[in-house]
């Protein structure tokens, strides 16, 4: 090639070439910062969403300590009080305070919230893994599922309750029922296509036995899109356990529940609004928060994301 | 030479599902009928476009799907119909390497345990004292830093990737590598390096390869042997050097003249085929190339042409074309094109 | 800066310090960073480079379909004249697809599904010439003739997955053509097809060249099809022009280290024929990140010949012959060389 003789190296200095000019920053420089403070600069979505949320724990683990008194005391005679220093949030229409019932209240959300994400996906994920790989069974459970999935999973759980004794665990069995589908039907697709995979062939051609496959090669990553879906079926947890008390096919009316605050301040929404404002915004909070986390895990842990640019 | 794979009469149809319990209304033939044999030490090409089914051919002696005809001989014993529990040591024998670097490497595993795999599967280290140092030579073998076995995949270039998918095939100590596709995802400054890896590990060790390319110029630099596919069937097997310097089918040679060659203002005979290839599903009769082959004449729309060697052609070079049965002075593929390439 | 004039009197489009850089979450990518050129109405000029070296976020940013944020471009971009970086968003459409258009690497993904060939052909001639349904349709018909699709009164009727991948191209091919613009961007165009139907396409893109006198900017990694069709070849690294020449002199004299190991780790097809078993050079190494900022020559990390100079001092662009400059400090010029 000609090329060895184009490239001879005489003795240059740096005075005898002649640089090319020094482009501009166009950008301010980013600072690259590691660890957990970096990981949240990097996701606002996962940081506001997952410190609302802590928020809302901390306020249903610590409930006793935040000057509230017990949810259920009864006081006739200071029915309906508006918000007041007293009362922070008024009394509802049995001088109950709606401050300490509210806050109580975090409790069953969250307990239902997360209990129904993570039994639907527990059982939406060996669902999705059969029907996944083993042939003949997949027509049958997703046809199954496909059934279920056609009727609104509110519905559903409003009728499992009707055959039921309300109780918060009835309410987390009959959303947890409803939102099997879902899970199930998404891990299947993920399922399928982590087949296809090449490495999954190559773990095949090296001699992989196939519950090897499934534990090391198709698990590990279903469990990104698990999470994204578990944190959206948490949201819709709560507020489907919000509508089947507020319905009062839900948790019993002893036990304070946003729904079933709501429900009970139903009555008196044209003169005393606040019975049901303050739940409602504890729920929109709390649904947002979760929503936030959401969308924030399904950006960070997406690798066609994570290698744009 | 000793054969250590034979293939004979190959088919694998897919069957197309449709309908509420997914019956079946038809047949995608991606292969139908393939025959062809590698020896020991030996680098076959398997060229052809995308559709020709010369993946499946690889996916098919790597035994991933089961076969619809013919049978697969690796060194004597048949394993296409071989249960999976006596096949399992055999699959030692073979191994691959995809062309995706990003997709063939398992996200969430380190190198390490992505090398460990194979080894422990096969049971060829003892402790994990031998298995960790087992790891650490494949990673001098595959040109690698030691030290990067605790990494994980993402933290590796497209070209280190694909040096690790390497490294993993040849963990098992294969006698047969098959390579589908393996340096076309790759830049070519990258891509050098790899080719260059793969034959120097071929003269080491001794391995066989099956490379499935649609890249002529690589297989040429590559290659002993090369098989051309085209819609599901071999169209000519030739030597290397017989090949290149005198295509024996229509269709080698519309594939040779259209490589584009870095050498501007070559002047170069070009046959520009007319349309596109037919679909898999419904494969036309006779001939399937003659819907787009510049010589068909009648026979080619009724008979099938099959490999034999031209009178005009050297020993081991085959092809399935109808214009060899011609008299010498009527077949425009008898004398040889010559350079491919004439610089300016 | 000496830097091969237009041949006569103003370029069509004339890059300028060209910097394109992108906020990530670890830094700034400097995907282009500094890159001038000029394009003759008419002419066909190669951009090539490997994966990262900004050669597709170049093409991106002359039509500003660069997102910014997170990018941003600085510099100058003429066309005809006018800094397309100063023109307003509306002004900026007017040009896309009208005077300068866009040919894409996926044929079928840069297509819409859901709408026919003819409508997406009809779709920028009634957007920027006014043409009324029934005209449209006729020019679509036309182009469709033009690019070589047989039975053009019944695919103008079809969609997008009624046609193969080659078909799918040539209407690409026909979308970008159909206001005949004076600029063709064409990116990667051929890169997706396989090579039977690549030399199909190439064939018609040599052919519209004289046809259509459009000018071409063609991106591509591949030199085989820059020797093909392009008259001059600007070839990128690392965000970098490292080297620009006609076709010709670059193919057989290149200047920069990188295109000679370029050149150099391709594989000929017909080597065989020779009786020569030669190995391929390699490039060793890895292109280097473009989140830091790198003082000296961009490919002081892999050149074979790479001194301190190099790491210290980035060489300039610097005429080594008529018409060929290159950016190395160890790259003689003509008159030494011949000495």
């Amino acid at each position: 090639m000609a090329s060895a003789t184009v490239l001879a190296r005489p003795e240059l200095t740096r005075e005898s070439v002649s640089a090319a000019p020094q482009m501009p920053d166009v950008l301010p420089p980013v600072k690259a910062r590691k660890g957990f403070i970096g990981f949240l600069r990097r996701n606002p979505t996962i940081a506001v969403g997952g410190g609302l949320l802590l928020i809302m724990l901390a306020i249903a683990v610590f409930a006793p300590l935040l000057w509230t008194v017990d949810p259920t005391a009864l006081a006739p005679a200071r029915r309906t009080r508006e918000p007041s220093a007293m009362y922070w949030f008024g009394t509802d229409m049995l001088g109950r305070d709606v401050y300490s019932r509210v806050l109580y209240g975090a409790r069953v959300s969250l307990l239902v919230g997360f209990s129904v994400a993570i039994l639907s996906s527990v059982i939406g994920l060996a669902i999705g893994m059969v029907s996944g790989f083993i042939r003949w069974a997949d027509s049958i459970v997703m046809r199954i599922m496909d059934g279920l999935m056609s009727i609104p999973p509110i519905l559903l759980a409003i009728a499992l309750m009707a055959l039921t004794r309300g109780s918060v665990q009835n309410v987390i069995i009959a959303i947890t029922i409803a939102e099997i589908p879902r899970v199930s039907r998404l891990v299947r697709g993920v399922v399928l296509s982590l087949r296809e995979q090449p490495y999954v062939d190559a773990a095949v051609a090296a001699g992989t036995r196939t519950p090897v496959i499934i534990w090391r090669h198709i698990l590990p990553n279903t469990l990104a899109p698990i999470t994204v879906q578990a944190t959206y079926i948490c949201a819709s947890a709560m507020i489907v356990e919000a509508i089947l008390s507020f319905i009062g096919a839900g948790t019993p009316p002893i036990i304070p529940s946003w729904g079933n605050i709501m429900a009970e301040g139903r009555a008196l929404w044209q003169v005393k609004p606040y019975i049901v404002f303050f739940p409602a915004i504890f729920l929109s909070i709390t649904v947002l928060a979760v929503n936030l986390l959401g969308d924030g895990l399904r950006d960070a842990l997406d690798p066609r994301m994570a290698k744009r640019l | 030479m000793t054969r250590l794979l034979e293939v004979s009469d190959l088919k694998k149809h897919f069957p197309i599902k449709a309908g509420f319990f997914g019956g079946t209304t038809g047949y995608v033939y991606a292969v139908d009928g393939v025959s062809f044999g590698i020896d020991k030490g030996e680098t076959l090409s398997l060229v052809g476009e995308s559709g020709c089914g010369k993946s499946t051919v690889g996916k098919a002696i790597l035994r991933l799907f089961d076969i619809t005809a013919g049978q697969v001989v690796l060194d004597g014993k048949r394993i296409d119909d071989m249960p999976a529990g006596s096949l399992r040591p055999l699959r030692r024998r073979v191994q691959v390497v995809f062309q995706d670097p990003f997709s063939s490497l398992n996200p969430r595993m380190k190198v390490k345990d992505i090398l460990a795999e194979p080894i422990r599967n096969f049971g060829l280290a003892k402790d994990s004292k031998e298995l960790d140092e087992r790891v650490a030579k494949l990673m001098d073998t595959v040109r690698l830093p030691r030290d990067a076995v605790n990494r994980w995949p993402h933290e590796f270039s497209g070209g280190q990737r694909q040096r690790i998918g390497i490294a993993r095939a040849l963990a098992a100590e294969p006698d047969l590598i098959v390579c589908d596709e393996a340096v076309s995802a790759l830049d070519v400054s990258v891509k050098a390096q790899i080719v260059n890896l793969l034959q120097d590990l071929q003269a080491e060790l001794g391995l066989a390869l099956l490379f499935i390319s649609h890249d002529l110029a690589i297989v040429e630099h590559m290659t002993h042997r090369v098989a051309v596919m085209y819609l599901g069937k071999i169209v000519e097997v030739a030597p290397k050097r017989s090949l290149f310097a005198a295509p024996k089918h229509p269709y080698t040679q519309a594939l040779l003249s259209a490589v584009p060659v870095p050498e501007p203002g070559a002047s170069r005979q070009r046959i520009i085929l007319k349309g596109d290839v037919p679909s898999p599903i419904n494969p036309p009769k006779g001939c399937r190339f003659h819907t787009r082959c510049p010589y068909a004449f009648d026979r080619c729309r009724v008979e099938e042409p099959k490999l034999a060697q031209p009178s005009t052609a050297g020993a081991g070079h085959v092809a399935a074309c109808h214009l060899h049965s011609l008299p010498e002075a009527e077949n425009p593929l008898a004398a040889a094109v010559g350079e491919l390439v004439v610089p300016a | 800066m000496a830097l091969p004039g237009p041949r006569s009197g103003q370029p069509l489009l004339e890059v300028e310090n060209l910097q394109t850089h992108f906020r990530t979450k670890d830094g700034v990518n400097r995907a282009v960073d500094g890159v001038s050129f000029h394009v003759n109405a008419g002419e066909t000029v190669a951009i090539v480079g490997e994966s990262g070296c900004g050669k597709s976020v170049t093409s991106m940013s002359i039509l500003r379909l660069i997102p910014e944020p997170p990018g941003k471009i600085a510099g100058a971009i003429r066309f005809q004249g006018k800094d397309l970086l100063k023109l307003s968003d509306r002004e900026m459409r007017q040009i896309r697809g009208n005077e300068i258009s866009m040919i894409f690497q996926e044929p079928m993904t840069s297509l819409n599904p859901v709408l026919t060939v003819g409508r997406q052909i009809g779709e920028t001639l009634r957007l920027h010439q006014g043409l009324s349904a029934r005209e449209a349709e006729q020019k679509a018909i036309e182009m469709l003739t033009l690019v070589g699709i047989p039975e053009p009164a019944r695919r103008v009727r079809e969609y997008p997955h009624q046609l193969s991948g080659g078909m799918r191209q040539r209407v690409m091919i026909a979308i970008a053509l159909a206001c005949n613009p004076k600029l063709l961007i064409a990116d990667e165009p051929t890169t997706a097809l396989d090579v039977t139907i690549q030399a199909q396409i190439l064939e018609l893109m040599r052919d519209l060249k004289h046809r259509v006198g459009a000018a071409i900017v063609l991106i591509t990694h591949d030199l085989g099809v820059v020797a093909e069709v392009a008259e001059r070849v600007i070839v990128m690294y690392a965000g970098r022009k490292v080297e620009e020449a006609e076709v010709g002199p670059l193919f057989r004299t290149p200047r920069h280290p990188y295109t000679q190991g370029l050149l150099g780790s391709m594989p000929k097809l017909g080597s065989s024929l020779h009786g020569e078993e030669t190995r391929l050079a390699e490039i060793p190494g890895l292109v280097p990140s473009l989140k830091a900022k790198i003082p000296g020559c961009v490919f002081a990390t892999r050149c074979p010949h790479t001194t301190d100079l190099c790491r210290q001092v980035a060489p300039a662009l610097e005429e080594k012959a008529p018409g060929h400059v290159a950016a190395c400090h160890y790259a003689l010029k003509e008159e030494a060389l011949a000495a």
